[in-house]
């Protein structure tokens, strides 16, 4: 489909979104991500029956702490697409984007210290 | 096993305001289980605390440590060798085991990061339910294995009261009436004639009213 979407999204795969964790989400802002998003199978189609739907309710107490914490809710996000949908992954990419772009950068980006930085390297 | 409550970010942030670098400890027993203050709970701990000062432009280094128990002295002392590195201690197990903690080292201010909240049970996956308050003289013999002092919001021990409507309690609209459950529980095991002894009143010296209690085996002492 030769479909674009932003370089400045750096793919995690995983076998499923269940496999997300809230120390997985939380180490991805410290190590000073400005925004995390989960693209997960749509609703109700998950190959491991209701990994989504864990997923889903892992994100909505992930944002929760990040509110506390003060970066924020909204730097996090659930979406659900299918494997065929080249398209939406796109769209959803670029949607998301521009919405942490809007947020501006992470305030702790950098300030964290004992973080791997992707070298392995630790600040 | 004993259930907690991890206390909000707030509170926690405030009792550490003074301190940089902290040592978080967790327990691998109930809490763990009761998802308060085990291992994973340490790690999101540690990591919303880390964000938090982040945030803030101020510096904050923490040891993530979870010992097997934090009521036994043999576990608390694994920490001994680097104990000494840490200005404070944030401990996130129950309300026994921050307290020996501290008794173990007397010169670290051991803060606690749950509320330690009832004895209870497991209903389902992340939902826990009060069984028990340790009163010291159990009566589960008498009320068909149901706890009237645990379960009845009163803990009266010949109920129901005039509260009790269509087996729910006033106290709470969604809170099974303790009696209800006793009787319908006497009723399943055929003993619905035991409801009509009274059960005698109570003594409470051997509950919290006798002070805080203290139990003695001399064959297992060393």
């Amino acid at each position: 489909m030769r479909l674009n979407y932003p370089t400045n999204v750096k793919i995690v795969k995983v076998p499923c979104t269940g496999r997300v964790d809230i120390l997985l989400i939380l180490h991805a802002f410290e190590s000073g991500v400005d925004g995390v998003y989960l693209a997960g199978c749509l609703e109700g189609e998950c190959h491991f029956l209701r990994g989504n739907l864990r997923a889903k309710k892992r994100v909505q107490y992930a944002k929760k702490l990040l509110d506390e914490v003060g970066l924020g809710g909204a730097r996090l996000e659930m979406y659900n697409m299918s494997s065929a949908q080249g398209q939406r992954f796109a769209e959803v990419a670029r949607e998301m984007t521009e919405k942490i772009k809007a947020l501006g950068p992470s305030p702790v980006k950098n300030r964290v210290r004992g973080v791997q930085d992707s070298r392995g390297q630790v600040k | 096993m004993i259930v907690a409550n991890r206390k909000s970010l707030e509170e926690i942030l405030n009792m550490l305001k003074p301190y940089k670098k902290v040592l978080l400890l967790g327990c691998n027993e109930c809490v763990t289980v009761c998802a308060a203050g085990g291992e994973r709970e340490v790690g999101v701990l540690a990591s919303e605390l880390k964000l938090s000062r982040a945030k803030d432009g101020q510096e904050i280094e923490i040891k993530e440590q979870t010992l097997e128990r934090q009521c036994d002295h043999e576990y608390i002392d694994q920490v001994r060798p680097f104990v000494g590195d840490y200005e404070v201690i944030l401990s996130i197990a129950c309300g026994a085991g921050i307290q020996y903690v501290g008794e173990k080292y007397r010169t670290k201010i051991v803060l606690p990061g749950v509320n330690t909240t009832f004895l209870g049970v497991t209903l389902e996956q992340g939902v826990w339910s009060e069984r028990c308050q340790g009163c010291g003289e159990c009566v589960l013999h008498m009320t068909g294995g149901v706890c009237p002092i645990a379960r009845c919001a009163k803990s009266l021990l010949n109920g129901p009261c005039g509260g009790s409507s269509n087996g729910k309690c006033e106290v709470d609209k969604d809170l099974d009436c303790g009696w209800q459950l006793i009787i319908d529980r006497l009723k399943e095991l055929n003993q619905l004639d035991r409801y009509e002894e009274i059960i005698p009143v109570k003594d409470w010296t051997t509950s919290r009213d006798g002070g805080p209690r203290k139990r003695l085996r001399e064959d297992l002492r060393l």
